[in-house]
């Protein structure tokens, strides 16, 4: 039986991790993410479960030591926000050239630099393009309730061992810091290296005893077998396009116009189409789970039905560019967003809608100058 | 059911505890709950605000522009949260410290002398759960057992003791409350 409780969506996080049967967390405190740390502090998992919890001296000793824990096939999971995320992205890249499960949480507040404490999405680009140097992608789960907090843990400790590859919970300062009901998972036993071994494989530096020894490194000096490992990763992401993408389309079999938002956004924005339905206007909400794997099809067959898209972010204008990808030009599509830490209101994304969009001349525009082509 | 409040006051005055409750009691009697706090430079010592919403259905957005129920607990959150109440809806406010009151004509407006009340009551931190009464008075879309309820439940047991001192303040915030009337306050 679930458990229900009232929790900060960064709390649920760091629930989630015990019960997921985490072995160890590894991170250092900055807002608005720094509620997980502290909740795991709280909780003192070693006594509960055996899981390790420490406070590491800065970012990069955090990831680290994730990078460690996950050579040797332990589940582990480091969280921060922005600026901290940008310095943890060398042992990010070198996590995936290593092939090294682990998930990498970010509650996302304003950039660039040290930016604001505010909540933003301005690292939409750090997280679906690299972030870190080299040919590799994150799957990037993007949590728009604090259930979801809660649920994505397991899921991306899930996706993180079926692909050997880091896996990151992009989160922001309004889902980490906002209360909400949520339904807790059981507790789930941490697993034995026998059971590792048997469920994912053989690869981990667990002791040779017995067998070869397993190297876990990200450098390859012939450039044939490094080709090789980069079409290896290649091939991780191509499957998880096929199997492992996520969203919700709310709204949509009717739909006139088109909002594409994840996370807060997604649920700013439903109410926006809430309030437009009220007004008579028929749009629909597209929220992508995953930002890697892209819903580029669903959007690419919306795109037959709808006059025109809106990419709702808190952030100057990144996700438009996938969607504007994923359309192939068949409508218009426009960014709106507020930055600098400000919340933009329901009220605000229907008025952008309305003025970018719906009463937009350049839609007319675009229609016609299809119809001249044809 | 779908009743959208924004609670807003000076760091330390109980704003964001009283919205925790609030959200508790919605809990306890099956209503969908989110809780949505400012929590920038303001709670160390400026305005703390915490944006509440308790529905029977799910919640879209946790963040609004405007509000069925404003709860005000000093001078700047008035002059920033009178605005966005709705057409209809209600301002709840503490006078204490308030030199300029509201001037809205449609909207219903009341007072409660929590921070007075709570003074002659012996305890000044007890003043939010005034304000939480005389909110329930106005709008009784939390039972009063499942406010208690929901205390037992986000209270550690250490303070449990204190549960009686909020269950009367919660009554004395009930009985005190007093509409009022802009239009008084102009002749004045």
């Amino acid at each position: 039986m679930a458990e229900l409780k009232l929790m900060k969506g960064n709390e649920a996080l760091a629930e989630a991790t015990i019960r997921a049967g985490a072995d160890a967390y590894f991170g250092y405190p900055i807002t608005p993410q720094t509620e997980v740390i502290e909740y795991l502090m709280e909780q003192q998992p070693e006594k509960r479960t055996g899981m390790i919890v420490l406070q590491a001296e800065s970012e990069l000793a955090a990831i680290n030591m994730v990078y460690g824990a996950a050579s040797t096939g332990k589940k582990v999971m480091t969280s921060s926000s922005s600026p901290g995320i940008s310095l943890k992205q060398e042992g990010i890249s070198y996590m995936a050239g290593a092939e090294l499960p682990g998930v990498i949480v970010n509650v996302v507040r304003g950039g660039p630099g040290l930016g604001t404490i505010q909540p933003s999405q301005a690292d939409y680009f750090q997280s679906v393009k690299g972030g870190g140097h080299g040919d590799y992608k994150l799957y990037v789960l993007a949590p728009a309730s604090v259930q979801e907090m809660s649920d994505f843990v397991e899921d991306a400790f899930d996706i993180a061992f079926k692909y050997r590859a880091p896996v990151l919970i992009l989160s922001d300062g309004i889902i980490g810091q906002m209360m909400e009901k949520v339904y807790l998972k059981d507790q789930k036993p941490r697993m034995t290296n026998d059971e590792i071994i048997e469920k994912y494989g053989n690869w981990a530096t667990t002791g040779k005893k017995g067998r070869e020894r397993n190297i876990i490194t990200s450098l390859d000096l012939q450039s044939e077998k490094m080709e090789k490992r980069v079409h290896r990763l290649m091939k991780k992401y191509k499957q998880m396009e096929a199997e492992d993408l996520r969203f919700e389309k709310i709204a949509c079999d009717d739909a006139d116009y088109l909002i594409v938002a994840y996370g807060s956004s997604a649920r700013i924005s439903q109410k926006a189409v809430e309030l437009a339905r009220k007004k008579g206007i028929k749009v629909g909400l597209l929220r992508p789970i995953t930002l890697f794997p892209f819903p580029k099809k669903a959007l690419f067959d919306l795109a037959n039905q709808v006059k025109g898209i809106l990419s709702v972010e808190l952030n100057a204008g990144q996700m438009v560019e996938d969607v504007r990808l994923s359309v192939e030009h068949k409508v218009p599509v426009e960014h709106f967003g507020r930055t600098g830490g400000i919340i933009h209101t329901p009220e605000e994304i229907l008025e952008a809608l309305e003025q970018k969009i719906i009463n937009n001349g350049s839609i007319r525009h675009h229609k016609t100058r299809e119809s001249s082509i044809l | 059911m779908t009743e959208e409040i924004i609670i807003a006051g000076f760091g330390g005055q109980g704003v964001l505890s009283m919205g925790k409750i609030l959200a508790y009691s919605g809990i306890m009697q099956d209503e969908e709950v989110s809780w949505m706090p400012s929590y920038g430079p303001e709670m160390r010592g400026g305005t703390a605000n915490v944006m509440v919403i308790l529905s029977s259905e799910r919640i879209s957005s946790p963040y609004l522009k405007v509000f069925d129920t404003a709860i005000i607990l000093n001078q700047q959150s008035l002059d920033k949260f009178q605005d966005s109440v709705k057409p209809g809806g209600v301002l709840l406010y503490d006078p204490n410290g308030i030199t300029i009151h509201p001037t809205r004509t449609d909207i219903e407006i009341f007072q409660i002398e929590g921070n007075k009340l709570a003074v002659d009551m012996g305890n000044a931190k007890i003043s939010n759960m005034i304000v939480l009464g005389a909110f329930l008075k106005i709008k009784p879309i939390v039972k009063l057992d499942n406010v208690i309820a929901g205390l037992k439940k986000s209270l550690p047991d250490r303070y449990h003791h204190l549960i009686p001192l909020n269950r009367e303040a919660i009554t004395k915030g009930m009985n005190n409350l007093k509409p009022f009337l802009v239009a008084e306050m102009i002749l004045k």
